[in-house]
């Protein structure tokens, strides 16, 4: 074994092992930034040993005790002993004492706490989402300074001071470490659920960062997500947004054309969605129908919270073979469900389109129109885009033109400009017989 | 990334692929590190050889045979998809299965189509959707 020790492999133990190790190490020192330290001490250690002794049958645990380990070490090599650091020694030294004997087998329920803790502290409400975010990826993904700054396209040093500042204003706050409870914990999960659906959409729909991050954004968010769910399985809204970056994620092949160009939904080419993260959605999706007991796609919305509406939706398209076959009055009872829960202009535009799908343009157009006035949609290219389209499919042409143009002098992408100024040349030529 | 972990037992005799208590209370346990981990993705285990059969090609001619199988060394007994983030992190994963014996693991990365050539994308390309109500 000793020889096969190579960095790679103990940088996959460290991503393995670093949250669990973090998380543990905060429950004993009260501060996240020492916790960090110690453990990042500890790796040192590993990565000057293990390539000799080789990775130690219980890694985990030897981290944890070289961590301790260097800790008590250090404060007692320190002469000028402050009192919060004789009481951290004692604190250490009692969790020494009682890890001693019993080292293999750290309750495993202690350990997922510890990892959900953590993950509640590095999205606690005193921090920026910028610093959450960054926190969380480091912290919970075990990714370095330089990922986190390559993935958002920020400069390291600024991805660094937001870390540090990030830890300071926890123990500024003197943030618990602990899992709420109550309602607390209903508050406190959104941040969280926030941050992890944050990073996936860096990952998605981002037009910043290196395009070989993207995937690995999507691939840790998904992980965050599926730890919440193992470790807050009775919470539905953390199954909803497992379900919904499942159901979204299966559909990245076919979102953009051979040349890189964004495809939009009803163009993909469905033969392409990933069906085994559409059924791993679709299972995600029916736990949260079972703890809520409602029915997505049978009309019952009740107790479904905006994530879950979101895969609801997102799960219409996935059933449907072709644009054609979506339920598209689902997909509209749903949006509509979803602009009660949380109230935006976006929403409901998504909802006219669905009610022009289910009912025919002239119902959407209703709403459209009702919608031409909202100031937060001024400038946002899709709602004359929808109302061209609508407006087209009613044979009202010169208007239709008018508002494919207005689109496309909105819209920031070329190629959907091109297609809009198209759409546009078309209705010139008369309307449709 | 994906990684398929497979497992083969490596028993002497089919009678032998039931396991003990202990050792499915173990690999439970082990499973249940893998799900708070985030990165199961799905897993199986498989019934002995009898219940199987092979079917095989000499000379352009199908032979289909029934099990059990002579070579038990080589059978399959069971699978997990994992997500990791590289392969070494799939071994680490694969050397933390608690297995003894004359137990083999095997780690192999998973194809996404991403990785194939255009010109064989458009071959695999599926002409039809699988059915989708498959959700268990």
């Amino acid at each position: 074994m000793a020889g096969s020790v190579t960095h790679r492999t103990i940088e996959a133990v460290w991503r393995i092992e670093s949250a669990r190790l973090i998380g543990g190490l905060t429950r004993i020192v009260r501060d996240v930034g020492l916790a960090e330290d110690l453990a990042q001490d500890a790796l040192v250690v590993a990565l000057e040993r293990w390539p000799e002794s080789g990775v130690p049958d219980n890694p985990g645990a030897w981290l944890m005790a070289t961590a301790k380990y260097l800790a008590i070490d250090a404060l007692r090599r320190n002469r000028r002993l402050e009192r919060k650091h004789e009481q951290l020694a004692r604190e250490i030294g009692i969790q020494l004492a009682m890890d001693a004997s019993d080292l293999e087998s750290e309750l495993d329920d202690q350990v997922g706490d510890d990892v959900l803790s953590l993950m509640f502290m590095c999205c606690h409400p005193v921090l920026s989402t910028d610093a959450r975010t960054a926190l969380t990826l480091r912290l919970l993904g075990g990714l370095t300074t330089t990922d986190i700054a390559r993935a958002f396209l920020v400069p390291e040093p600024t991805v660094a001071q937001r870390i540090v500042r990030a830890k300071r204003a926890l123990a500024a706050a003197a943030a618990p470490f602990e899992v709420p409870h109550g309602e607390e914990l209903q508050a406190r999960l959104v941040s969280v659920l926030e941050v992890v659906y944050l990073v996936f959409n860096e990952g998605y729909t981002a037009t910043a960062g290196e395009d070989w991050m993207r995937p690995a954004l999507c691939e840790e968010a998904l992980r965050l997500g599926r730890i919440l769910a193992a470790l807050a399985p009775r919470e539905p809204e953390v199954h909803g947004l497992v379900a919904l970056m499942e159901l979204q994620a299966a559909r990245t092949a076919a979102r953009v054309d051979s040349s890189g160009e964004p495809v939009l939904l009803l163009e993909q080419d469905r033969t392409r969605w990933d069906q085994s993260q559409v059924r791993r959605g679709l299972a995600a999706l029916e736990r949260v129908e079972q703890l809520t007991g409602s029915d997505a796609a049978g009309g019952r919305e009740q107790g479904l919270g905006p994530y879950a509406l979101q895969a609801a939706i997102a799960a219409c398209h996935a059933r449907a073979r072709t644009g054609a076959e979506t339920e598209w009055r689902q997909v509209a009872a749903l949006y509509g469900a979803l602009a009660r829960l949380v109230p935006s202009s976006v929403v409901e535009l998504n909802r006219a389109v669905a009610l022009a799908m289910a009912f025919g343009p002239t119902v959407g157009l209703e709403l459209v129109d009702a919608l031409t006035s909202d100031p937060s949609l001024e400038r946002y290219h899709l709602l004359p885009s929808v109302r061209g389209d609508l407006l087209e499919r009613l044979g009202r042409s010169a208007e239709a033109r008018a508002e494919f143009e207005r689109a496309a002098s909105l819209t920031q992408n070329k190629r959907e400009r091109d297609v809009l100024l198209r759409r546009a040349a078309a209705c010139a030529t008369g309307p449709p017989t | 990334m994906r990684f398929m972990m497979f497992i083969y037992p490596g028993v002497k005799e089919e009678a032998d692929w039931t396991p003990s208590a202990e050792a499915v209370a173990a690999m439970s346990k082990y499973n249940e590190e893998l799900t708070k981990a985030g990165v199961l993705l799905s897993l199986d285990g498989l019934h002995p050889t009898s219940e199987g059969a092979r079917i095989s090609y000499e000379g352009g001619k199908q032979r289909i045979t029934d099990g059990p199988f002579a070579e038990t060394k080589e059978v399959i007994g069971g699978y997990w998809m994992i997500q990791a983030r590289s392969k070494e992190e799939a071994i680490e994963w694969a050397s933390r299965c608690p297995a003894g014996g004359d137990v083999v693991l095997e780690v192999r990365r998973v194809f996404e189509m991403s990785d194939f050539p255009p010109e064989l994308q458009a071959a695999g390309k599926l002409s039809e959707l699988p059915p989708e109500q498959t959700v268990a």
